[in-house]
């Protein structure tokens, strides 16, 4: 059998279970619609965040940016940022909000913060935070058709937002749930086979968190080799090259940690779940099922990244002639993921950090994963898998984000503040259209990305972080904020990270328009702007509690309503 | 409505809460922007299998240590609510 039909049959049979589920699990209240009835076992439901949580970014492309956009130690923002988050959504957002009860992010702020003005801008934060990342994965499901598959981009972005829409319109949070620990399954299966083969040929350890720390055939560790290549190229050393400055990595992990525990779609998965008890075990087996993709994937980088220097330079000074390369090679070429330029003409391919010398012109970071099995020389069948797992991730990230957009504006706008008095199967009704409009706004974006559709996912964090973060915070833990303070601190927030990402990268990302430059030393503090988040939530914080004081306090109802969310049982 | 006994339990268990929040968040911080960026070169002197310990932290270590964080939380929280009786029913 060719790769094309394993790949075709193993991503069918991966779609045929999705349909199944969809069909299994339909929606008939709105309760169910939006929090999946509350019935969620915290271990499934686990299990579903860390599905909702990785999406095509971090399938297909955070190996690659670790191993070579960030060359190595760099890229542990990324690792740290995006598992810290669940300890502060563990321990000081979703208890709280699950203890509330209700179904949506901006409920609570439009409810705790007694404004429907505090409603609307929060929706508007949430729809801001969520189009920017549901863009990415519409992207990666029309990629990863193209590539594995051999459609062409269209049919595949169709062919993904079909399957969508089935169980996301039928089945809303329910639907969603039981999907997406279908895809977790998939996806941790495609990630970790891979990893392991290329761990035990290079260092004969299974366990590639191991491996990372092992000796190669040589003797010498893996890590050691790897430094050593690199230096020898030109490059900087992998286990301690710093992005920017140390304040930047440190501002870029924080806005990361933040923007995870204000992102709407991940908060609403522990909605969804029996009790508050249930929701802070179920933030831990979330992170155990992260972390089996997070831990693995610092691996993958090195071990990948190592195995294409090798491939090029077997042995110091014998570099890989142009004619002799493999056929993945080739094959990645055609893909525009790989590229060569034969400049002082040898026949050969030197590789090195000077661009004037450096003969491999095009080296994508997605490389790193998608032709991992390839380069490891892996049967065909590991390679349909990654193609599965690819689409996994970015469905089931892109169904959870479509979920949190259209409960916004079926619950928020129309039930909450629009037309109060519809009755709960119209409610239904209108999630459904939502949900339907959400999936095919999001299928026109990713037909029609708009220019700022690069860097998006990385700056959806930055816009949660100083936007929905610190108000959820400031909600729970304080008595005091009050509904002008809330609401002038998300404004200021994130306006603060948007004008400061515009002013370096451009406006609306249309290049020319950036007035600043996107040069480092125009840099505020040296922080770049996707690590700009953080600085955003300090701004809302300051903002909130400022005008907070100079405005009358909240009403007592109000007052009472923090006293009931921070105890897990209600008064008697 | 709260009776005394209530509002006394409710402050201590808020104040417990907090102290937890406390000490679980300090780890937090040291192992990862503390361990993992602040102090990384120095912690990279020490080696440990073909681990620099900087490095291990910012990879490996910093994630293992948030999981067992959430897991401490999740059962002090578990307690305190059964000796408060704050304990909800099972759904």
């Amino acid at each position: 059998m060719s790769l094309t039909e394993t790949t075709y049959l193993v991503v069918g049979a991966s779609f045929a279970l999705y349909v199944f589920i969809a069909i299994r699990s339909r929606a008939g209240s709105t309760q169910e619609f939006y929090v999946a009835g509350k019935g969620i076992h915290p271990v499934a439901n686990g299990m579903a965040t860390a599905a909702d949580w990785m999406s095509a970014a971090s399938f297909i492309s955070m190996a690659g940016l670790i191993g070579l956009s960030y060359n190595g130690y760099g890229g542990s923002v990324f690792l740290m940022g995006w598992t810290g988050g669940y300890v502060i959504l563990a321990m000081l957002i979703a208890p709280y909000l699950r203890k509330y009860g209700k179904f949506t992010v901006p409920e609570f702020i439009g409810d705790r913060y007694y404004s429907n003005t505090a409603r609307i801008v929060a929706v508007i934060c949430l729809i801001i935070c969520s189009v920017t990342y549901v863009i990415g994965q519409m992207k990666g499901i029309g990629v990863a058709f193209s590539r594995f598959l051999e459609t062409d981009y269209e049919t595949g972005l169709f062919s993904g937002m079909v399957i969508v829409f089935f169980y996301a319109v039928l089945g809303g949070m329910k639907g969603i749930t039981y999907t997406q620990i279908a895809q977790f399954c998939v996806l941790i299966f495609a990630y970790t086979v891979p990893a392991i083969f290329i761990s035990l040929q290079l260092t004969g350890q299974p366990v590639p968190q191991i491996g990372l720390g092992s000796t190669l055939a040589d003797g010498t560790y893996l890590l050691e080799k790897l430094d050593r290549t690199l230096l020898d190229l030109g490059f900087q050393e992998y286990t301690t090259s710093v992005r920017g400055s140390t304040l930047n990595m440190a501002a870029f992990t924080a806005s990361l940690m933040i923007g995870t525990a204000g992102l709407p779609h991940v908060i609403i998965r522990f909605f969804t779940v029996p009790t508050v008890r249930a929701a802070r075990t179920s933030a831990g087996w979330a992170l155990v099922f992260i972390a089996v993709l997070y831990t693995t994937a610092p691996a993958v980088a090195a071990m990948a990244r190592l195995n294409i220097l090798q491939t090029l330079e077997p042995q110091p000074g014998q570099h890989l002639a142009v004619e002799e390369r493999p056929a993945w090679f080739k094959n990645w070429e055609q893909t525009g993921l790989l590229g060569i330029e034969d400049k002082n003409g040898d026949g050969l391919i030197q590789y090195s950090a000077d661009p004037d010398t450096n003969e491999l012109v095009t080296l994508d970071n997605d490389i790193l994963v998608l032709a991992n099995p390839e380069i490891a020389k892996l049967p065909n069948w590991v390679i349909a898998l990654v193609a599965a797992g690819g689409l996994a991730a970015a469905l089931s990230t892109a169904a959870g984000l479509l979920l949190a957009i259209s409960s916004a504006i079926s619950h928020d706008l129309l039930k909450r503040t629009l037309m109060p008095d519809i009755s709960e199967r119209q409610e239904l009704m209108a999630s459904r259209l939502a949900m339907a409009g959400a999936v095919l706004g999001a299928g026109y974006l990713g037909l029609n990305p708009p220019g700022f559709a690069a860097g998006t996912v990385a700056l959806a964090f930055g816009l949660a972080a100083s936007s929905l973060f610190p108000a959820l915070l400031l909600g729970i833990f304080s008595k005091r904020v009050t509904r002008e303070g809330a609401v002038l601190g998300m404004l200021a927030g994130i306006g603060v990270t948007l004008a400061y990402v515009f002013q370096h990268k451009g406006i609306m990302f249309i290049p020319g328009t950036s007035f600043l430059g996107d040069l480092p030393p125009n840099w505020f503090l040296g922080i770049e702007p996707n690590a700009f988040g953080v600085v955003g939530a300090i701004v809302n914080f300051s903002v909130a509690l400022t005008v907070s004081r100079l405005t009358a306090p909240p009403p007592a109802s109000v007052q009472q309503l923090v006293e009931e969310i921070r105890v897990p049982v209600s008064s008697s | 409505m709260m009776d005394t006994n209530d509002v006394t339990a409710r402050q201590v268990y808020w104040r417990e809460n907090r102290r937890w929040m406390l000490i679980l968040g300090t780890i937090w911080f040291i192992v990862s922007l503390g361990c993992g960026v602040l102090w990384v070169e120095p912690l990279n002197q020490i080696q440990v299998g073909g681990y620099k310990l900087g490095f291990w932290f910012a990879q490996q270590g910093a994630i293992y240590t948030f999981i067992v964080l959430i897991f401490v939380y999740a059962r002090v929280m578990a307690r305190l609510e059964k000796r408060l009786g704050f304990e909800e029913p099972e759904a």
